[in-house]
């Protein structure tokens, strides 16, 4: 990193509503620490300072008010209120966002963001694993993003990933593509804990059964396929299979199968394991 | 409490005839018919694709919790699968109960759910002579990013 550059700041977004997880997500514990904390101490190794950014109504919260806070200070809903607020308490300063449901992100992960980071962009993201695309919750945010998410917000715009691909942010790849994976419902919650207290990846290819029905069947141009894979979870493999045969759905429309029952994103595969993709369904 | 598959048409008598029980004082059916039209386009015919195994164990579970709910004697749905033309029957859900208001609540909710629950898809083909997945294609230039919006 040159002088020149802002210093950066840390940012931990704690002010969703989880609504999907039924509780409060940062309040999710990890090896007895919540989220919350776990994700704030990890920023702590990094950055000068770093504060949890909060709705407010949770400035109450004890879980939140132990910590420095930047509350919501201007008008709208979503992660960019909170990102906005951050840039206009600090002007002078770069923030490092992290959301707060993200129990693999590590310390290489962010030692990768921080020294890729390019002051010049509006933006330093990771590329997701799973759709390609840059991922707004785990990226370094420079000052002169806070005009063009003003401008952006004042056109309607609402979601910061799509800002990040229309503002050209500098794309890192991430080394552990673990990393980013998050946690939105009490299913994925279990399997974190599973593979937190069971530790590593598949080392070895493995092979799996693939089924396609409908149109992803009629894109990938086969009903079913053997296929050797190092993908940990269905989301891995869904980025593989896309990456592979060009999926016009994105996972958030899916669902998946895992040996003919409902599973998890983030379930474990296992060699030998079935899996079907499910595209929105037309029953009836 | 059965759901299954059909690539023959749909036999209702045959159908009516499971759900009869001394116990039941009324039956309530539905049936659900290809239609010429959807969202504005004129369809000249259907194919239906289901993920049968997933399919079955989920539409079980579906009547199950009917039966759970309301206070019913019997259920059985029945989907087709494979092409099928206008006015041709997609499903049929039928339930007897004791009484009558129970049949209609369960048959409702059986037909709702396996609608949105079920992996089954339906392939439109249009008067103009292309066709597309019901619900996949046109929603599929702009997906959504509940990801980014979920902190």
């Amino acid at each position: 990193m040159s002088a020149a550059q802002p210093p950066a700041y840390g940012l931990i977004l704690a002010g969703g509503a989880s609504t999907r997880m039924k509780r409060d997500k940062a309040q999710l514990q990890y090896h007895g620490k919540t989220q919350l904390d776990r994700v704030f101490e990890l920023a702590a190794r990094h950055v000068e300072r770093v504060f949890v950014s909060v709705r407010a109504a949770q400035i109450d919260d004890p879980a939140r008010s132990r910590y420095p806070l930047i509350v919501d200070s201007v008008a709208g809903e979503g992660p960019i209120v909170g990102i906005r607020s951050a840039l206009a308490a600090h002007p002078d300063v770069a923030w490092l966002v992290l959301a707060c449901d993200l129990p693999f992100l590590s310390d290489a992960a962010l030692e990768q963001l921080l020294a890729e980071r390019d002051p010049a962009s509006s933006a330093t993201a990771y590329r997701s694993a799973h759709d390609g695309l840059p991922e707004p919750l785990c990226a370094v945010w420079e000052p002169k993003a806070a005009a063009e998410l003003e401008a952006y917000q004042a056109g309607g715009g609402k979601c910061p990933r799509k800002f990040l691909i229309r503002h050209a942010a500098k794309i890192v790849e991430p080394e552990d593509r673990r990393a980013l994976d998050n946690v939105n419902t009490p299913d994925e919650y279990a399997q974190a804990l599973g593979v937190l207290s069971a530790g590593t990846l598949p080392e070895n290819p493995m092979q799996l059964k693939i089924q396609y029905y409908a149109l992803m069947r009629e894109q990938a141009g086969r009903s079913e396929e053997i296929l050797e894979t190092r993908a940990a979870t269905p989301a891995d493999l869904y980025g593989e299979l896309q990456a592979r045969y060009g999926f016009t759905l994105s996972r958030e429309q899916l669902k998946v199968a895992v040996n003919s029952e409902f599973a998890p994103w983030s379930r474990r595969l296992a060699a030998g394991d079935a899996v079907v993709f499910i595209p929105p369904v037309a029953g009836g | 409490m059965r759901f299954r598959f059909t690539d023959t048409p749909i036999d209702t008598g045959a159908a009516r005839r499971e759900l009869l029980d001394v116990g039941a004082g009324g039956y309530v059916s539905f049936e659900g018919w290809v239609r010429n039209f959807n969202e504005g386009r004129e369809v000249v015919r259907l194919e239906y694709e289901a993920f049968q195994v997933l399919a079955v164990s989920e539409g079980e579970r579906v009547l199950a919790e009917a039966a759970e709910r309301f206070p019913i004697r019997r259920a059985l749905c029945i989907h087709r699968v494979g092409a099928l033309e206008l006015a041709d029957m997609a499903v049929w859900v039928g339930v007897s109960s004791a009484h009558r208001g129970e049949a209609f609540d369960a048959c409702r909710y059986i037909i709702d759910e396996v609608k949105h629950r079920l992996p089954i898809w339906k392939k439109e083909h249009y008067r103009s002579g292309d066709s597309g997945w019901v619900n996949c294609e046109r929603c599929a230039a702009a997906p959504q990013h509940a990801h980014a919006h979920a902190t």
